[in-house]
């Protein structure tokens, strides 16, 4: 073991090269499902768009009502109010428990074109003047990958919504465990999820928007512990990925298995939401769970 | 040469012995079976150990309890839609100690593990489990959970009745209990599937069993793009016992014979029992508030990672 600390203690001092953004409101290189350009083709419905309108209608396709995934920083920008987020617990950087060649060059990569600390960020809000703790994850930083940083970084927003005594908002949008990471991206599972129970606890609002995908680590963990669970439209929410079940049971999966509107129908999902009425309806149900002093 | 292939050269052996009639010759054979056992099973490869760890006579959960509890009754269902038959829960006596055990369990043949899904349980598993997981923190009782899956199960059913669901509650309301918790790790440790009844004060692993976030074949597969490289994703996965009591993320490790725990059984139940027992007695010690916060702790722990202080980087404004 004291072998085992020296390595990530070298480690560490050799990452300090690294620099990294602290703005997250920088426009950043990486390539989103919204297609870029002035007037250009729908990926779902192939009907052109114009895409500044696409983008100005909450990253929806107006033909199609395709709700493109967003990044982090759109969907805060879509969900808060203007100038309230403060983005909190920034600076984390993986250390490779592994040791797998090229890991940390790619979230270096990653870091750098997203400009986001990881696939998952948070801080302080108001949405429509109540103020909450909201955390997003971004399915563009590596697929959304749990590993070490995302579940310290949701377990540290948990801890921050309890020292504050604020409720707490989590977009989730993940495509599961971050491989790279091993046992380690297992162990957040449990980790986020005692977090998830000491909200509970205090008897302190949790409520989880389920974006598209979510599926793996992440739906098995915090994305399904809400108090609310809500979801977009037409979302890919499962465990197991819809083709390790095409593989498991052979055959084809039925048409709109694992979308929101099946888990809602299930009894998994309170309410499908369109991104249109997200806001309000996240800001009803803050107001509804107001505590009067 | 993998160690299955070993253990076929020492079973070619040990049926030598079985036609000869001469004792002089008998022990010759037994002393070089031994030492071969000796020169060849004791330094084994990951890959070595995923294969003992799914071995078609590795010692199933069923064994286990039969062994380790002078009495055991076996409670069903999850009391909202069936009986899952990959995972056996109920109440045991293990010297004295009444305990709720809770196991995955493998068949020895097609037929049997047709019957228990290959040890792949369902949400109502799952739910199975916390149900009597709750029980047994209404009654105080310790909980002794024996995880051996090689996964939570990915089909239709499954997904319609919510198998994250299912597994998030688990960890959730597992990470809570107010009683001694004991995860015994005795085959293939699969993922969620596996985490799932392994939220524990204390995580036991057999010194051939394996726990992962996905096979290494899924991990040569999605990493690599090639499975036949299932071997070498072992190694890099850090999956034996060893590695993850380095790591922390196991407490103890139960030796097996040499070979592997099928080798002897006797021998490997015996340590199981004997580590269960020493486990349950260090956790008497505590409170049950002491035991929660205890476990909270452990797992809020787990995680390799650095943070920057910005303000001392250079040129970040
Ligand atoms: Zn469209």
């Amino acid at each position: 073991m004291n072998d085992l600390i020296k390595a990530f203690e070298n480690r560490k001092s050799s990452k300090n090269k690294f620099k990294i953004q602290r703005k997250i409101s920088k426009a950043s290189s990486v390539k989103t499902d919204v297609p870029k350009g002035l007037y250009e083709q729908c990926p779902n419905c192939k009907e052109t768009v114009n895409v500044k309108a696409t983008i100005e209608n909450n990253f929806i396709c107006k033909s199609c009502n395709e709700h493109f995934r967003v990044r982090a920083v759109d969907r805060i920008k879509i969900t808060v109010d203007l100038g309230t987020f403060v983005e909190k617990g920034h600076g984390y950087i993986t250390l490779n428990p592994l040791f797998q060649d090229g890991y940390e060059e790619k979230i270096i990569a990653y870091k750098e074109k997203t400009n986001l600390d990881e696939a998952y960020i948070y801080g302080y809000c108001e949405i429509n003047g109540m103020p909450t703790v909201i955390g997003v994850m971004d399915s563009y930083f590596l697929m959304g990958s749990m590993g070490s940083v995302v579940g310290e970084k949701v377990t540290k927003s948990f801890e921050y919504a309890l020292y504050k005594k604020l409720p707490i908002i989590i977009f989730t949008a993940s495509g599961g465990a971050r491989m790279q990471e091993g046992i380690f991206s297992l162990m957040q599972m449990a980790k986020t999820s005692a977090a998830a129970w000491k909200i509970a606890e205090q008897k302190q609002l949790y409520i989880t928007v389920l974006t598209n995908p979510t599926t793996g680590g992440v739906t098995a963990s915090f994305a399904t512990l809400g108090d609310i669970i809500l979801a977009e439209p037409n979302a890919l929410i499962g465990f197991a990925g819809p083709r390790v079940i095409e593989q498991t049971i052979n055959q084809k999966l039925p048409e709109g298995f694992q979308k929101s509107e099946f888990l809602e129908k299930k009894g998994f999902v309170d309410k499908v939401v369109h991104r249109d009425d997200m806001k309000d309806t996240l800001g009803k149900l803050l107001l509804f769970h107001r505590r009067y002093q | 040469m993998d160690i299955l292939a070993k253990e076929r050269k020492v079973r070619e052996l040990e049926g030598k012995i079985a036609e000869l009639d001469n004792e002089e010759l008998v022990k010759k054979l037994e002393v070089e079976i031994k030492r071969y056992k000796e020169e060849t099973m004791t330094n084994l490869t990951a890959w070595d150990r995923v294969l003992l760890a799914r071995h078609q006579l590795r010692p199933t959960s069923l064994e286990f309890i039969n062994y380790m509890c002078d009495d055991f009754i076996e409670l069903h269902g999850d009391r909202l839609f069936r009986d899952d038959k990959s995972i056996i829960a109920g109440i045991g006596n293990i010297r004295g100690n009444v305990v709720t055990i809770i196991a995955q369990q493998k068949g020895k043949s097609l037929e049997e593990n047709l019957e228990r899904n290959f040890s792949m349980p369902h949400p109502e598993g799952y739910r199975k489990a916390l149900r009597l997981m709750k029980q047994a923190e209404k009654f105080k009782r310790p909980i002794i959970t024996l995880i051996d899956t090689p996964g939570a199960y990915p089909g239709l059913g499954a997904e319609e009745r919510g198998q994250g669901e299912a597994i998030a509650r688990n960890l959730f309301e597992m990470s809570a209990l107010t009683v001694p918790v004991i995860a015994v790790i005795i085959g293939e440790g699969g993922s969620g599937g596996a985490l799932a009844l392994g939220v524990a004060n204390t995580v036991l692993m057999l010194e051939n069993s394996i726990y992962s976030i996905l096979s290494p074949e899924g991990y040569a597969t999605i990493l690599w793009k090639d499975a036949t490289l299932a071997s070498e994703a072992a190694e890099a996965m850090k999956l034996t016992s060893n590695d993850l009591e380095e790591y922390g993320v196991i407490d103890r490790i139960i030796k097996e014979p040499l070979g592997g725990a099928h080798f002897n059984k006797e021998e490997t139940f015996r340590n199981t029992k004997q580590a269960i027992l020493e486990e349950l007695h260090n956790l008497k010690r505590f409170t049950g508030i002491e035991l929660r916060e205890k476990r909270i702790k452990k797992y809020r722990g787990f995680g390799f990672f650095q943070r920057f202080n910005y303000d001392n980087l250079k040129g970040v404004k």
